[in-house]
């Protein structure tokens, strides 16, 4: 993880999403250069999914909180965005009702429920990605944090949250389009989502925000907070003995990587035109723990480069052998575990020099 | 609380602490003159360590109090805001902080504001660098700035952990069996390096190594089943009959 990384994977990712974009928009059809929209999509997709491995690597790799239910707050701040699109569809659903989504006309509702007000507003819905997924961490974190709830005990937690939020959001009276989501968008900001300029768009987009969210992580970790950060992980102990207090330590890295897995979220709901309560499976949490792991674990780069190839792999197995995905995921978690402990960046790394022989002492 | 002295820096009143029914302090009384340093030995279990955790804030007494100071009662605050206080602990084992470099265990250290929204903005000041650089030099440990603390030997971690207890600059250290796993010439030199620091703290050094505490030649406290034993210099509690019968059996 060092400067130079960070900025090679902004180019990289900033400069490959405006060239899809740009070779999506600006190449004929039957050109070979031609990169169809489904790509563009896709690709739109696995960078979301690296923003999430980012939060997950800033407070897993670097605060030593290993989270099994990052995805819950992916997912929030995915129902926030997916209530925006919903209010946008206004009278061109199924049902035609001008104010209440199709699913709440189904359900034979009147009117619509009080916290689905002000979210046509794209402000207040841009807004709420940040803080209902920050503001859940924030009490979540402040519980957990300093009552010294850690380790395997707060992955445990972190998994029931999770899954709490999963069964709630498969209820139908809980007014989020219960197992069927939220879907059927139209338009985003007014333009039309089914656009190739709008998926372009949503690339070049979710590309910034990533490379934003990469500058801001690395920013976090090399400065001294983030050795306190580091110190915290490894002699959690040690640091209350010199002053410091973890559990605010923890709390601010718990609460900004919430909110950049909100934001990931977001991105995600727009590009692939569905939020549903599977979101918050509890699987979803473990496999981006499983790409932070494969990129390597407290490298930042890693976790965007493990996010992608194995949701690339995840992409062209469930393709070409559906029914061998999962054990694939389980055997590469294995062999990385055995064979490359740090991930693929950390494979990379240069062993550092043996030390000279401790001076003798005189 | 009444204090014995108007010297008086650390003032241990009748602490008891109890583990499931089993008293590892029992009724502890112990009082420390500003400037001392004090050696603390005793048996395995005779609640040395014990007494480093009610002091520091990791363990709160069931009764007792300990006075810090004037009249801060160290039972009502947690570790940081003992460490706060000027309060600092070396443990045992040492245990520094392995994937940072020597430099940074120090910066960490360095007595300033301990607060997130501080160390997110901070940058090294000239002021900082200069007293890291003094450090460095008193543990021994300049070549070895940019190593990660990690790689060094057991006793350069040893050092190191004592330098960073310097800079946190506090009015009392705790020291654990610092020359534990020591050569004879390190443990020498950890004496010698104790002995200078006690110029400007008051310091309390646990050890079960009786020619270092012979070496440190301070007031000896020894402990057992969690209260005191025997206090006086090494000669002292090493003619007491009691400390005999202890530590050679009975």
């Amino acid at each position: 993880m060092n400067r130079f990384a960070v900025f090679f994977c902004v180019v990289a990712v900033v400069g490959g999403a405006v060239t899809l974009a740009a070779l999506n928009l600006n190449t004929a059809l039957g050109s070979p250069w031609h990169v169809p929209p489904y790509v563009v999509s896709l690709v739109g997709k696995y960078l979301c999914y690296a923003i999430l491995a980012l939060a997950v690597d800033l407070v897993w790799g670097f605060g030593g909180i290993l989270s099994l239910g990052h995805a819950a707050f992916f997912a929030l701040g995915g129902y926030a965005m997916g209530m925006y699109l919903m209010r946008q569809i206004a009278g061109r659903g199924v049902y035609g009702n001008p104010v209440l989504p199709d699913f709440m006309v189904f359900l034979n509702w009147k009117e619509l429920p009080w916290y689905w007000h002000g979210f046509d507003n794209p402000i207040f819905a841009g807004l709420m990605v940040v803080a209902v997924p920050g503001l859940l961490a924030l009490v979540f974190g402040w519980l957990a944090f300093r009552s010294r709830v850690s380790g395997v005990y707060l992955s445990i937690i972190t998994q029931a949250l999770t899954y709490a939020l999963l069964l709630a959001f498969f209820r139908n009276d809980m007014g989020f389009g219960g197992n069927n989501g939220l879907t059927d968008f139209k338009d985003i900001l007014s333009y039309p989502l089914q656009a190739d300029a709008t998926r372009a768009g949503l690339l070049v987009v979710t590309a910034s925000v990533l490379a934003f969210s990469l500058m801001l992580a690395y920013a976090i970790v090399a400065s001294r907070f983030g050795k306190v950060l580091i110190a915290v992980r490894d002699a959690e102990s040690r640091t209350r003995f010199l002053g410091y207090r973890p559990e605010n330590y923890k709390l601010f890295v718990w609460v900004v990587s919430a909110i950049m897995a909100g934001i990931g979220g977001a991105l995600y709901v727009p590009q692939v035109g569905i939020i549903n309560p599977s979101e918050f499976s509890p699987a979803n949490s473990i496999e981006a723990v499983i790409w932070v792991a494969v990129g390597g674990r407290g490298t930042l780069v890693g976790a965007v480069l493990g996010a992608v190839l194995v949701s690339g792999g995840k992409t062209w197995l469930t393709g070409a052998l559906p029914e061998i995905w999962l054990f694939a995921l389980g055997a590469l978690f294995i062999l990385v575990t055995l064979f490359l402990p740090a991930g693929i960046i950390g494979a990379f790394r240069r062993a550092p020099a043996p030390l000279p022989a401790p001076e003798p002492a005189e | 609380m009444t204090r014995p002295h108007e010297d008086t820096l650390l003032y241990l009143d009748n602490v008891t602490v109890s583990f499931d029914g089993f008293r590892a302090l029992n009724a502890l009384s112990l009082v420390m003159e500003r400037g001392e340093m004090r050696a603390v030995i005793g048996p395995n279990g005779a609640g040395k360590t014990t007494m480093m955790d009610v002091i520091t804030g990791k363990t709160r007494p069931d009764e007792g109090a300990v006075i810090f100071g004037r009249d801060t009662d160290l039972t009502r605050l947690d570790e940081p805001a003992i460490a706060a206080l000027g309060i600092g602990r070396k443990f045992q084992k040492p245990t520094v902080f392995e994937p940072l470099t020597v430099w940074d265990n120090f910066l960490l250290a360095l007595a300033g504001d301990r607060r997130p929204q501080f160390t997110l903005w901070a940058r090294e000041t000239e002021a900082e660098s200069d007293r890291i650089e003094a450090f460095l030099a008193t543990t021994r440990l300049g070549d070895l700035r940019h190593r990660r603390a990690g790689d060094l030997s057991h006793g350069q971690k040893q050092w190191l952990e004592i330098g960073m207890l310097l800079a946190q600059d506090p009015q009392l250290l705790l020291v654990d069996e610092p020359v534990a796993g020591m050569t004879d010439a390190e443990t020498a030199q950890t004496a010698e390096l104790l002995r200078e620091i006690n110029r400007s703290h008051s310091v309390v050094v646990v050890e079960h190594d009786m020619d270092f505490v012979r070496a440190l030649g301070v007031k000896v406290t020894v402990l057992h089943e969690g209260s005191v034993l025997s206090e006086g210099s090494i000669d002292h509690v090493g003619a007491d009959p009691k400390v005999i019968e202890v530590y050679l059996g009975r």
